[in-house]
């Protein structure tokens, strides 16, 4: 079984991000920048099944600028045998990108695609969606287990009130929640096989895909900054808080 | 990217490699480490399963030769400093000090050694399934190595060693010991280095404790009539000096490297307090005089590092000066002690609590000036190889 991991860059997530100065967005220039954790998650499930001999070959998507590069590596030092980095200039959206690892995806053939749920820096949690509709294919979101058997995958979903396990019949999309695995640290050793590991070079031209912007930022702020708490002496004075504030009636 | 590493962002010698290896390493310490440091701090010694877990992850053999086990194919020495800094993290030098004892306890081996030892305790030490220490100093004297006391005797076809060894790191824990002793006359011509191994009979130890680096094991090491067979010497008879000798340069820019990312821990714990706690209505670094000494604590860190990265280039390009190596690491320590105190001083009553990394890297300080060379012999040895003589 061939799988697709997409993998995005994004700004690390110990990094306290502040907003530019003109509101277009928030400051990236000098930001250190890591892997998006979900897709980790993702590229981690990939290895595994590697590992139990259910996938044979694990290809590592990612789409965005040209240091999107090193972020590949990192999926090639975890495990994934090779890389497709589609460059574009362009801040892409879930819609192009789903459009573009859809026509990847009617080229490399896999059985699987497996996503991280979303992407720490916009939280669109779109993409994986998208791409199953466009695709026609089955989708189990926020995964918490994937087991695969024949020609169908069983996975695990954290809804509320419980687990629910849908089976979906092959070739499938699979988004990724926090529970899934814990993705490991590359070894030093495969730091370095991976700069021998193979990544093709492809720009959304090469796929017919037009990334141009949908949206239009408006404006981006800072969240409002959270008000002090007060201190209530009694039970009496807490209720009558919560009721004049309209929490209880 | 934190104050801590943002600035090899910025550096020629690192590429994105480097980061790799960075980000790993890290990785490593957040899961494997840090949770637990405070705990081995206490137990004064670093678990076994770590050594493995370390092997693992590569970070034991990074360096040394693919076929006994190590990694060396693309990496350069600064994937080394690099792997260090991430080491120091925590704020605990017993845990670098430890974990990589093999650091000094293994080159001589590989350098001078039968092929026979070295396929028999290289791979074992790589692996983490076997800890090697280095054993040079005495209880009457260390950095006047030519002087040292503890006899090997030819007796028919076997050595019979007599004497002792002092602070020798991983020394209760070690399977492996590399040991400097006397097998021909007085001075440096008649030192030889010698294998000697946990179980032998007449070999003892007793633990020490320290100041700091807890969760380090040293000991005094006995040796009552210990026979050690003469496949364990490590190269020739009395040609052991040398081989000691060869271990500095690489252990003092290490030390060095060390130094200064305990300093950045120091400063960024420091800066950490000084933008959050508020006196007389303003935030700490608001007043000038700890805005100067935060400055101040990242103007030393920036040149000692700027010297640290020449030094290792000039080890790479095969242009190194020991007596740069020597001065460097005096540089190096007493930058560590400056920025030490300043960020104790920041932090006031806080840094003087158990449990802070400040506290300890304080208290570390000196083993760093003392160890490995002290500053008054690092001085002396480089003014005498630069010919002020």
């Amino acid at each position: 079984m061939k799988i697709l991991v997409p993998v995005k860059r994004v700004v690390d997530y110990n990094v306290k991000v502040r907003v530019k100065p003109d509101q277009t967005g928030v400051e990236l220039a000098n930001i250190k920048m890591s892997m998006n954790p979900f897709d980790e998650i993702a590229v981690e499930e990939a290895i595994r099944l590697k590992e139990k001999g259910i996938a044979t070959e694990i290809v590592a998507v990612s789409i965005g600028v040209q240091q999107s590069q090193e972020t590949i590596r990192t999926a090639l030092a975890m495990g994934a045998d090779r890389g497709i980095l589609v460059t574009t200039d362009v801040a892409v959206e879930p819609l192009a990108v789903a459009k573009l690892l859809a026509k990847i995806a009617e080229e490399e053939q896999p059985q699987l695609i497996i996503l991280g749920k979303q992407a720490i820096d916009d939280d669109s949690n779109q993409t994986g969606q998208m791409l199953a509709a466009l695709l026609g294919w089955a989708q189990g979101t926020f995964a918490s287990k994937v087991e695969p058997s024949g020609d169908t995958v069983n996975v695990t979903r954290e809804v509320d009130g419980g687990l629910e396990t849908l089976t979906l019949k092959l070739p499938a999309i699979v988004t990724t929640d926090l529970r899934l695995n814990e993705p490991r640290y590359a070894s030093l050793p495969n730091i370095m096989k991976a700069k021998s590991k193979p990544i093709a070079a492809k720009t959304p031209a090469d796929y017919g895909v037009d990334v141009t912007p949908r949206l239009t930022t408006v404006k981006v702020a800072e969240p409002a900054k959270r008000q002090a708490g007060i201190k209530v002496k009694t039970v009496d004075e807490l209720i009558d808080n919560l009721k004049s504030v309209g929490v209880l009636s | 990217m934190t104050m801590f590493d943002e600035w090899r962002a910025r550096s020629p010698y690192y590429d994105e490699s480097h980061e790799a290896v960075a980000q790993s390493v890290r990785r490593f310490v957040e899961r494997e480490v840090a949770p637990h440091i405070d705990a081995w701090e206490d137990a004064r010694e670093l678990p076994r399963a770590l050594h493995r877990k370390a092997a693992e992850a590569g970070i034991l053999g990074l360096g040394y030769p693919e076929e006994y086990g190590g990694h060396s194919a693309g990496f350069d020495i600064f994937h080394s400093l690099v792997q260090s800094e991430e080491l120091a993290r925590p704020g605990a030098g017993g845990l670098t000090a430890s974990l990589m004892t093999h650091g000094i306890g293994l080159p001589p081996i590989l350098r001078m050694g039968s092929d026979e030892m070295k396929r028999r305790v290289a791979p074992e030490v790589l692996a983490g399934d076997k800890i090697i220490a280095l054993a040079i100093t005495e209880p009457s004297g260390g950095s006047d190595v030519a002087q040292l006391k503890t006899r090997a005797e030819k007796v028919g076809n076997k050595y019979v060693v007599n004497g002792s060894k002092m602070f020798i790191t991983s020394g209760m824990r070690a399977d492996y010991y590399t040991v400097a002793v006397r097998t021909g006359g007085l001075g440096m011509a008649g030192i030889s280095l010698m294998l000697i191994e946990k179980g032998m009979p007449g070999f003892t130890q007793t633990p020490l404790e320290k100041m700091g680096w807890h969760c380090s094991d040293t000991a005094a090491l006995y040796f009552d009539n210990v026979e050690v067979p003469p496949e364990n010497l490590i190269g020739p008879e009395n040609a052991g000096f040398m081989g000691i000798m060869q271990n500095f340069n690489g252990e003092r820019l290490g030390m060095a490297h060390g130094c200064c990312a305990f300093a950045r821990v120091c400063l960024e714990e420091a800066v950490a307090w000084a933008t959050t706690r508020e006196t007389f209505g303003k935030r700490l670094a608001q007043h000038q005089s700890i805005r100067i000494k935060l400055a101040d604590m990242a103007r030393q860190i920036e040149a000692t590092q700027a010297w640290v990265d020449l030094c290792a280039w000039q080890n790479r390009e095969g242009k190194a000066r020991p007596a740069d190596f020597a001065m460097l690491k005096v540089q190096a320590t007493r930058m560590l002690e400056a920025v030490a105190r300043e960020a104790a001083q920041v932090l006031g009553g806080a840094s003087y609590l158990k449990g802070s990394k400040v506290e300890r890297i304080y208290r570390e300080v000196r083993v760093n000036a003392i160890g490995g060379g002290s500053e008054e012999i690092m001085l002396d040895l480089a003014g005498r190889q630069l010919g002020y003589n």
